[in-house]
């Protein structure tokens, strides 16, 4: 019976990577489970043509509500080429849970400061949160490619009375 | 042993290799025109815009040109082409059906006519993602599926050839070098099912107008489907010339020819179930479900790994044999003049940070701060960009001699252009990545974008002047290539043989289990129904999103 050969390095360079990889992947595990931070999942699905006509709540006002536990949902509309609101103004320290969708193609949804990081697809519903501990204006880019001016989409988040 | 009379079968072989070096050169068309385009997004990077200059309406339908003729034709041919070839020297035969090797490159060429025309005509400016619902001509959609239809005859002429191979030689096994270029194509022929029932299926009817309603999320996923394995796809060919080849060309051995069909087969298995790693951040997609293809994805790093120790191995072997000494002496020892040997071997280095920036892509959690900013392009210009694309360069200065009978020209530019496109693509990846780790979206033409930051130029500046090089590092390629075209001298008796390397443990020491393609074909379609059922089942199907031409 023939058996597999491999080296006796090779084996331990081996035994190596599998337990860097188990150890990165537990790292994920606690940054998920202990840290809590999520990725987006499956929440609600629209029509778009709806959204766009303004028949679908909580779209058919986008703007950025305090809520009774004292954060804020920012309710925002995303269509080639702006993201409405365009200016969304928060106090320091507030926990922001962005509501968001798109009413044409799909858009991307990037706060680089503070890791918001979704993609904006028409059809579904897109909840991404961030807390904007210090005051100071952070740019919402668009980052998936939605045609010609592209590159022009982004909108701003105000905290504290930056800006 | 065969049926055919060997006059026969030489004639066919001589027809076959012909079509095949033909489908070579049309993957040479696809490396200009994506050279080019990379040359205007580099210089883009430097608020060099010369789009209009150059007859183009807008920079996104560059960058389209750019993935398709590089991600697409360059990649699809070479990988019809070289392991075809690989496929006929194994088995040392040509290749079951002659007239399946000739409609696999009218395929091809008629793909690239169609799709390319598209995007000349600004008629399909929708990238290589090509994601709905922005619409793109239908001419688009069918290019990119009879470039895909290509690939699939050159995987069943292989299979045929095979089976043919096996009638004649009861109880054999099947030959290293065939068992990989199969094993590449049944990686790519399950692969591609989801971009076949995306654009077949989706696509096509909805552009033609016969459809209306289209569900984006859905094509995105059968999109991802295809679009993880398919790096596969790009890379395995290299992997091919890494295992077989260059221990040969470093005068060295191969360790073990079962740890190489170890390696191949981990790959069709898990090559697949792990594109939900690039939709995390995707709405409409269970984050539970997510987590189960970046556990698959974590397992598909762990042939690479083999793959790292086991070249290095070979070299070191090669080095050793060749008269070095002591820890490290045996790396000066290698054939550095040789310009394949050094372009394949720049290019595993590439490989080697590539392959750790992929690993942090597929950290789940992680990858919120890296998703869709620059860091990715940094990345994978350091995989599919050099890791396979300098490869396939470092092949080409065997394989064109191997294909026309005439002799390298030029040698000492070929080592040139191998250390000038890895000195490119570190300065454009680092440029790239540091600038996406500051934020910077990928899809960027800076001198238009309306939100750059400071900070961001330095980056870019280094990645227009790595881009630049690269695009110089091509030049030369070609020029190296047509210097050997116009050659009169002709090859040497050992650049007219593929080089092949042997195993210190051969496929006799081998547990015939690791023989079983048809096995481990099964137990890859069942790993996939697994990761991907779950998936279109829980699919919320919503089919209400019309088309947009925004570009």
């Amino acid at each position: 019976m023939a058996t597999l050969q491999i080296e006796k390095w090779e084996r331990w360079f081996l035994y190596a990577t599998v337990v860097v990889l188990v150890a990165f992947f537990i790292a994920i595990i606690a940054s998920i489970g202990e840290a809590g931070i999520h990725l987006p999942t499956d929440e609600a699905q629209v029509d778009p043509a709806a959204v766009a006509s303004g028949d679908v709540p909580p779209f058919d006002n986008p703007g950025v509500y305090e809520q009774p536990d004292g954060s804020y949902q920012a309710v925002v509309v995303a269509k080639a080429w702006s993201f409405s609101p365009a200016e969304i103004e928060v106090p320091a320290g507030a926990d922001v849970e962005f509501v968001v969708t798109s009413t044409d193609v799909i858009h991307g949804f990037l706060i680089a400061d503070v890791a918001v990081n979704g993609m904006i697809i028409p059809g579904q519903v897109l909840k991404v949160n961030a807390t904007f501990d210090e005051a100071g204006v952070y740019d919402i880019i668009c980052h998936e490619y939605c045609g010609l001016a592209h590159n022009q989409m982004f909108g701003q988040v105000k905290v504290g009375g930056a800006g | 042993m065969t049926a055919t009379l060997p006059a026969e079968t030489a004639t066919k072989e001589v027809v076959q290799r012909k079509w095949l070096k033909w489908q070579l050169y049309l993957g040479f068309v696809g490396l200009l025109i994506g050279l080019l385009m990379g040359a205007l997004q580099a210089l883009d990077r430097a608020e060099i815009n010369l789009y209009d200059e150059v007859g183009l309406q807008t920079y996104f339908q560059g960058l389209t040109l750019h993935g398709i003729s590089l991600a697409f034709v360059l990649t699809f041919t070479f990988a019809n082409s070289f392991l075809s070839l690989t496929t006929m020297r194994s088995l040392e035969r040509p290749l079951r059906y002659t007239w399946m090797v000739q409609a696999s490159l009218v395929l091809a060429f008629l793909g690239v006519v169609l799709a390319a025309g598209a995007v000349l005509l600004n008629k399909a400016s929708v990238l290589y993602t090509f994601y709905a619902p922005l619409e793109a001509s239908v001419a688009f959609y069918l290019g990119a599926a009879l470039l895909v239809v290509s690939t699939w005859l050159i995987s069943a002429n292989q299979l045929f050839t095979l089976h043919a191979w096996r009638k004649d030689n009861p109880g054999k096994k099947t030959p290293l070098l065939a068992f990989v270029s199969v094993m590449t194509f049944l990686m790519w022929d399950l692969a591609s099912l989801g971009v076949a029932v995306s654009v077949l299926g989706f696509l096509i009817p909805w552009s033609l107008g016969l459809t209306t309603g289209n569900d984006p999320l859905l094509t995105r996923t059968l999109f991802w489907f295809t679009g993880h394995p398919i790096v596969y796809f790009w890379l395995l060919p290299a992997y091919v010339s890494w295992y077989m080849m260059i221990p040969k060309q470093v005068n060295g051995r191969l360790y073990s020819d079962g740890l190489v069909r170890g390696v191949f087969i981990l790959f069709l298995l898990l090559s697949t179930p792990v594109g939900l790693h690039h939709q995390f951040t995707d709405p409409g997609v269970d984050e539970g479900l997510k987590m189960v293809h970046a556990v698959l994805t974590f397992g598909v790093f762990f042939p690479s790994m083999v793959t790292a120790f086991t070249l290095v191995a070979a070299m070191e072997d090669g080095g050793r044999r060749n008269g070095g000494k002591g820890l490290l002496g045996w790396i000066p020892k290698l054939p550095w003049g040789n310009p394949s040997f050094a372009a394949q071997v720049l290019a595993m280095m590439a490989f080697a940070l590539g392959g750790a920036s992929g690993l942090i892509n597929a950290s789940a959690t992680v990858n919120l701060v890296v998703h869709n900013t620059s860091f990715i392009p940094g990345h994978f210009h350091m995989t599919v960009g050099t890791a396979v694309a300098l490869s396939i360069m470092g092949i080409c200065y065997w394989l064109v001699p191997y294909l026309t009978g005439k002799a390298l020209r030029f040698r000492g530019l070929a080592v040139a252009q191998a250390w000038t496109w890895f000195i490119g693509v570190l300065l454009f990846s680092r440029g790239q990545m540091a600038s996406g780790l500051e934020g910077q979206p990928r899809r960027l033409q800076v001198s238009e974008a309306t939100f750059i930051q400071e900070g961001w130029e330095f980056h870019n500046v280094t990645t227009a002047i790595g881009g630049s090089i690269m695009f110089i590092s091509g030049l030369l390629f070609f020029i190296v290539m047509i210097g050997t075209w116009l050659s009169k001298k002709p090859a040497t008796p050992a650049e007219l043989d593929m080089p092949i390397s042997e195993t210190i443990h051969g496929g006799s020491e081998t547990p015939s289990i690791l023989d079983r393609i048809g096995l481990w074909f099964i137990v890859a379609v069942v790993l996939v129904v697994i990761a991907y059922v779950p998936v279109f089942l829980t699919h919320s199907y919503n089919f209400t999103s019309q088309g947009f031409t925004l570009f």
